[in-house]
């Protein structure tokens, strides 16, 4: 599904919102009307079936937004106390995902379904290979008993009028891990044992029912209290909004952080330290080695891939040498991590030193709740500057680049590309562990999102200019190895 | 006959709210309409601070505006404007 759609529209103009009514003088109040500023009286409707429903749905969005869980949430806390709430809470919640019910219901189980195509024929192949008894003739068609349906798809394959289809769940079909599914109401579930938060799901439910918890509120508070909030960037932010990271620097400076340090300095560690970890274990004979810079990969691997983690760098993320830097620097800091995507929400759980994450769309939504105009923007120099390998690591292949570079002609580096985690890499990466080898190179680098960490849930631009982006900045930085 | 000028917002708000996705009309009009269309990218066009931000991406084909524009609703506004000039 297209990033810029409908759904993702309107989260992001409550993000917008909800942020506004913080910066306002009576934040509960001005978060209960929302939902009806959004739909007010008389308004059309353009979703759902009335607008007490819409604005419901508005309100749960509005509930997300301020970074509850819905799951089981209570329909009679008013939204103005969920406010209340999210100013008293110590620490974001522990798992980064939650569902809306209420916008969750309108999608069809996984099913096998007859269409009008279907001719009543005389073969009738499709009742004859049902091996579960589920198909029979109504008024001359065939019809399937979901009861003994078992999705198997065979009266699919074997039909001449390609009459049948099978209806999908979106979220279901795109998550890799099995980690989501209808429960008997027909809600998605997200099972967070299995969940490795690659926010896929996210995206591709065109009802937008999933939702990122959001920590701005709390990171917005930390400013008021006066706190120090160090803002981290991403390298794949370079190509996210029509301006450069040094103008992006003087905007978030606007927005109360009290400092802008780029996370590519972090990269330039992670590719020095791998490309020499990388190095030791060629020498010891090891058939190959894969990154471990990207949350998503491995949150994969803990959970469901153990059988790779030995070939796994131990080499810390990016995220992590930055955190360190600024805690290093000054320990009563606030540090917040500026993501392309939320799995690097749940990595910063695990790490005393990220106290927060603020993704593109909650940062894109704080710039256009202060009103700043980024192009008109001074650029302010950043204490650090990082190299082009770091400044390329949000792009697929970048992190084999950067090691290969770090590592400077010592060993013989041959990479392979894993651009996307699915079902399909997923029995890949199984094989390299099982047989002990991989065919296609012995630098393996896995990005979880396709085209790299600019192809992230929270992503503002597209892959392409993005990636285009980033290379017309980098290719003036300074290389790596000198 | 006058080209028509197609200007594409790229200031903050239309940006964040989804004008990524236009900037493909700058190769797509073009060779769509040849020189019948002329497209800029501009900076904020001013039309995000007099009504929600909810409205945006806007994009401006000569006098109209397109409020929640889309490659789609852009085009198809071009074509109108082509039609109805020739008439
Ligand atoms: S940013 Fe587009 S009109 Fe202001």
């Amino acid at each position: 599904m297209d990033k810029n759609n409908q759904a993702t529209h309107l989260k992001k103009e409550i993000l917008i919102k909800t942020i506004k009514a913080f910066l306002s003088n009576d934040f509960g109040e001005n978060t209960r009307l929302i939902p009806f500023e959004m739909r007010p009286k008389g308004s059309e409707v353009p979703y759902r079936c009335c607008i007490y429903k819409e604005r419901e749905i508005l309100r749960n969005r509005i509930i997300a937004s301020l970074g509850f869980t819905m799951e089981g949430a209570d329909d009679r806390v008013l939204l103005s106390s969920y406010a209340q709430k999210a100013l008293e809470r110590e620490k974001p919640d522990e798992h980064t995902l939650t569902v809306l019910e209420l916008a969750c219901k309108g999608c069809v189980p996984n099913r096998i379904f007859v269409t009008d195509l279907c001719q009543g024929c005389v073969a009738r192949p499709c009742l004859e290979n049902c091996k579960f008894g589920a198909i029979s003739i109504v008024n001359g068609k065939s019809q399937i008993d979901s009861s003994k349906c078992k999705n198997c798809t065979k009266c699919i394959q074997v039909c001449p009028y390609y009459a049948i289809v099978k209806l999908v769940v979106p979220c279901e079909s795109v998550c890799p891990v099995d980690a989501i599914s209808k429960d008997e109401q027909g809600h998605a579930r997200i099972d967070f044992d299995k969940c490795i938060s690659c926010g896929k799901c996210v995206s591709v439910c065109p009802f937008g029912a999933i939702h990122e918890k959001s920590q701005i509120i709390d990171i917005l508070l930390k400013i008021r209290q006066g706190k120090k909030v160090v803002a981290m960037i991403a390298p794949s932010i370079a190509g996210q909004l029509p301006c450069n990271i040094y103008q992006l620097k003087t905007a978030l400076l606007k927005c109360g952080f009290s400092d802008v340090v780029e996370v590519a300095q972090g990269a330039d560690i992670t590719a020095k330290n791998e490309a020499k970890e990388f190095n030791e274990r060629m020498q010891e004979g090891a058939p190959f080695m894969t990154t471990s810079c990207c949350a998503g990969y491995n949150n994969l691997v803990d959970k469901h891939l153990s059988e790779i983690a030995p070939y796994r760098s131990e080499t810390k993320t990016p995220m992590y040498y930055t955190a360190e830097i600024c805690k290093q620097k000054d320990p009563e800091a606030v540090t917040v991590f500026v993501s392309p995507c939320v799995a690097k929400k749940s990595e910063a759980l695990k790490n005393p030193n990220v106290d927060y994450v603020m993704n593109y769309e909650e940062m894109g939504a704080l710039f256009v709740a202060y009103k700043i105009e980024l192009s008109e923007l001074e650029p302010t120099p950043f204490e650090v500057e990082s190299s082009r390998e770091g400044r390329n690591f949000g792009i697929t292949g970048g992190v084999a680049k950067s090691v290969e570079a770090a590592d400077n002609g010592k060993s013989e580096v041959k990479a392979h590309l894993v651009n996307g985690i699915n079902k399909e890499s997923i029995r890949a990466l199984k094989g390299f562990a099982k047989k002990g080898e991989c065919e296609f190179g012995n630098l393996i680098e896995v990005m979880c999102c396709e085209g790299g960490c600019v192809g992230g849930n929270d992503c503002l631009n597209t892959v392409r200019t993005a990636t285009k982006s980033i290379n017309d900045f980098t290719k003036d930085s300074k290389p790596i190895a000198e | 006959m006058n080209k028509i000028k197609v200007k594409l917002c790229m200031g903050t708000t239309c940006f964040v709210m989804g004008a990524s996705e236009l900037q493909e009309l700058v190769d797509i009009l073009p060779e769509k309409f040849g020189d019948k269309v002329e497209v800029q990218c501009a900076t904020c066009l001013d039309l995000c601070s007099s009504s929600s931000e909810g409205q945006a991406p806007y994009a401006m084909v000569d006098y109209t505006v397109i409020s929640k524009a889309t490659v789609e609703s852009v085009i198809n506004e071009v074509e109108r404007k082509l039609k109805n000039g020739q008439e």
